[in-house]
């Protein structure tokens, strides 16, 4: 124990006195949680949609006083009228407007008549975040214009309600669970991965190869000083980001010790998977190079910014052994939900035999020499 | 028992052996040189001796223990200097001992007391809590001597303990290393390719040179058996033929040795071989162009047993070098 502890107390307090390892591991991931929850969160107001009036009657007057009073209220679009077709035409297509509401020169007619009157909306959809939300918007808008002036006391209609169960959560509280696994991520790429790698290169471990320490005792001693880090950038994260993405009352100890239970499991799994990549690397590049794609490869398809659901079969695939994907979903439920621990057990138990099974993994594959 | 005994030991990289069939033993008390360039094969024999490199075949056994079979054993019984410097720059002098007498279970009390005498030994006790990367190449280079002996360790390897430093800071590791032997009842086994390191420090040299073991004995014994008491080297405007056969026959030479237009002279009396030079290239019409005379060093002793000078072997090494990074910044 008094070994491991020794590699321990090496690695924290060269942790300690580096301030910039400090600020990349705990600072960093609390900017990126801000930036990508405010870039990805907002509602998409003042979009810009042409209207081409081509029938001019009642009904088409009607429709476009409708249309013009969610753009002055709700601000989702902003109107931009046009006398023909082929100028709002030109506009969308150099961007000047995000869409086109046209109204045929039959409409009204056909409104009279009781023929399916029809509109289009036209719209630019290399842009599917500003074209879902003009669809959204129009599709609403149509609702109240197609309802009887008279509604009958009665009807077999049937009507949706929707309960939520839990308070409004902004973008920036969904993606919150994943930045503190990112946070613990970091940490472990830092600590297990480039710091690991460039003492090998430097012969430190050379000085550790030398005297009669165990093989398990190395491996628990670089693990336990990285699990340790990636700790402490957990709870900054878990505090602070929660501070900052308005989780309610974000302060409360028996929460904050459920998040630090699996904060801890967390680390143990991603330091333990780092290390088993790493265990014959000798390379200092190999880490930098890597980091980029193994964020990609485990962070996006842990459901941290997209659900789950929506990933095709080979990706639920990845999804199914990627520890991030249980480290997200825990933090989801008790960041979001507040829920117990008995919720994320089964992820707390995966986390750590994902951790014991590494661990051992990269035990078996240390070389105990040069 | 010699404490340490190596036996046919080989290390071979694919076709290439570093470490070819070596065998020497190393008495208690004494310090031992190995010597030789670059490549030579010392630091992978230091890394077997000291458990870090597996051995291809053959034996050595420390204190008379196996290196292989009985490593954790050896691990405890010995100090090592490796040639990089591996002590944490964030870390104080206090703080990177305590970590390594740690990693050896070294009681807090007697650690603490450790630290304090070796400190103190290598003349860094007034610098304990400062951090190591305020420190010059030979403060780093004592604590990893201090750091090294924190166990007690019976028996120290230094592999080029002083290279990189300054002629200031080399005498003084060599000053320390020898104190140190005699307090602590050290042997000591340190890899150089500094002539005048191995021979003002060591009691037994043993030259290697492309993983051979070429000579062995005490720097006298060994500058006793070359030919001559003085080198004379001479280069001449002009070499006619028959000239190194004519300064063979020159009184008291022993032996001579050309490189292009330098002669190595290996002289009984290296004045008197000096004025037959002169008188014999003035009356043949040549004049001396360069004329140095020196005492036998292990230098010659090098040239002698391998054929090539040690700073030819190591500028080839720094030539491959430099030009392996010109190659890899080219590609």
């Amino acid at each position: 124990m008094n070994r491991i502890w020794a590699i321990i107390e090496r690695d924290l307090r060269r942790f300690r006195r580096s301030p910039t390892l400090i600020i990349v591991s705990m600072v960093l991931p609390l900017v990126q949680l801000v930036v990508l929850g405010y870039a990805f969160g907002g509602k998409i107001k003042n979009l810009k949609v042409g209207v081409v009036d081509q029938d001019h009657g009642v009904p088409a007057i009607k429709l476009k006083e409708m249309f013009q009073a969610v753009a002055a209220n709700a601000r989702t679009f902003d109107t931009v009228p046009y006398s023909d077709q082929t100028t709002a035409l030109r506009d969308l297509r150099t961007g000047r407007i995000n869409g086109i509401l046209n109204i045929p020169p039959n409409f009204s007619r056909d409104v009279l008549a009781g023929a399916s009157p029809r509109i289009a909306l036209v719209e630019d959809n290399t842009d599917q975040f500003s074209a879902s939300a003009l669809e959204g918007s129009l599709d609403q808008l149509l609702i109240p214009y197609n309802s009887k002036p008279i509604q009958p006391r009665l009807t077999a209609d049937a009507t949706l309600s929707i309960v939520e169960i839990y308070p409004y959560v902004p973008y920036i509280q969904y993606l919150l669970p994943g930045t503190i696994v990112m946070a613990i991520f970091i940490s472990a790429m830092i600590g297990g991965g480039i710091i690991y790698i460039d003492d090998k290169a430097r012969g430190l471990h050379e000085g550790y190869l030398v005297t009669p320490i165990r093989k398990l005792e190395l491996i628990m001693g670089f693990n336990l000083s990285g699990a340790i880090k990636a700790v402490l950038a957990g709870m900054v994260l878990v505090t602070c980001g929660s501070i900052i993405a308005g989780i309610p009352d974000p302060l409360n100890i028996l929460r904050l010790a459920r998040m630090a239970i699996l904060v801890m499991a967390a680390a143990l799994a991603l330091i333990s998977m780092m290390f088993l990549l790493m265990v014959r690397v000798n390379d200092p590049l190999v880490p930098r190079a890597i980091f980029g794609v193994l964020n990609t490869v485990l962070f996006f398809p842990s459901g941290a910014v997209y659900p789950i659901q929506g990933f095709p079969p080979w990706m639920k695939v990845l999804t199914a052994v990627d520890p991030f994907t249980y480290a997200v979903h825990g933090f989801k439920e008790l960041v979001l939900k507040n829920t117990g621990l008995m919720a994320i057990s089964f992820d707390i138990a995966y986390l750590l035999g994902f951790a014991v099974l590494t661990m051992a993994a990269a035990t078996l594959l240390f070389r105990r020499s040069l | 028992m010699f404490d340490v005994e190596v036996e046919n030991l080989t290390k071979c990289f694919g076709d290439f052996c570093a470490v070819d069939h070596l065998a020497f033993n190393v008495e208690h008390g004494e310090i031992f040189g190995l010597l030789g360039p670059n490549g030579a094969g010392k630091s992978t024999l230091i890394r077997m001796l000291t458990t870090l490199v597996p051995p291809t075949s053959g034996t050595a056994r420390i204190f008379g223990f196996d290196i292989v079979r009985d490593a954790n054993n050896v691990r405890q019984s010995i100090g090592v200097i490796p040639q990089a410097m591996t002590s944490d720059l964030d870390l104080s002098a206090e703080e990177n001992m305590s970590i390594f007498a740690k990693l050896y279970s070294i009681p807090r009390d007697k650690r603490r007391r450790t630290i304090r005498e070796l400190l103190k030994a290598v003349d860094l006790d007034q610098w304990a809590d400062k951090p190591v990367k305020m420190f010059s190449g030979g403060m780093r280079r004592r604590l990893e001597i201090a750091r090294g002996l924190v166990h007690e360790p019976k028996i120290f390897f230094l592999d080029e303990p002083t290279t990189g430093l300054d002629p200031v800071s080399r005498v003084a590791v060599w000053e320390m290393l020898a104190k140190l032997k005699t307090e602590r009842d050290l042997t000591i086994l340190v890899t150089t390719h500094y002539m005048d390191e191995a021979d003002k420090l060591c009691d037994r040299v043993a030259i290697v040179d492309h993983g051979k073991l070429v000579a062995l004995d005490s720097p006298l014994k060994l500058k006793a058996s070359i030919p001559g008491k003085n080198i004379l080297e001479v280069s001449f405007s002009e070499v006619p033929p028959g000239w190194e056969e004519a300064l063979k026959r020159l009184p008291e030479v022993a032996d001579v040795k050309s490189d292009e237009h330098v002669f190595r002279i290996s002289s009984n009396n290296g004045p008197r071989t000096t004025i037959e030079l002169m008188e014999s290239a003035r009356a043949a019409g040549i004049a001396v162009t360069s004329l140095s005379v020196q005492s036998t060093t292990l230098d010659d002793v090098f040239v002698h047993y391998t054929g090539h000078q040690l700073r030819d072997t190591l500028q080839a090494a720094a030539g491959y070098d430099s030009t392996f990074m010109y190659e890899r910044k080219q590609s």
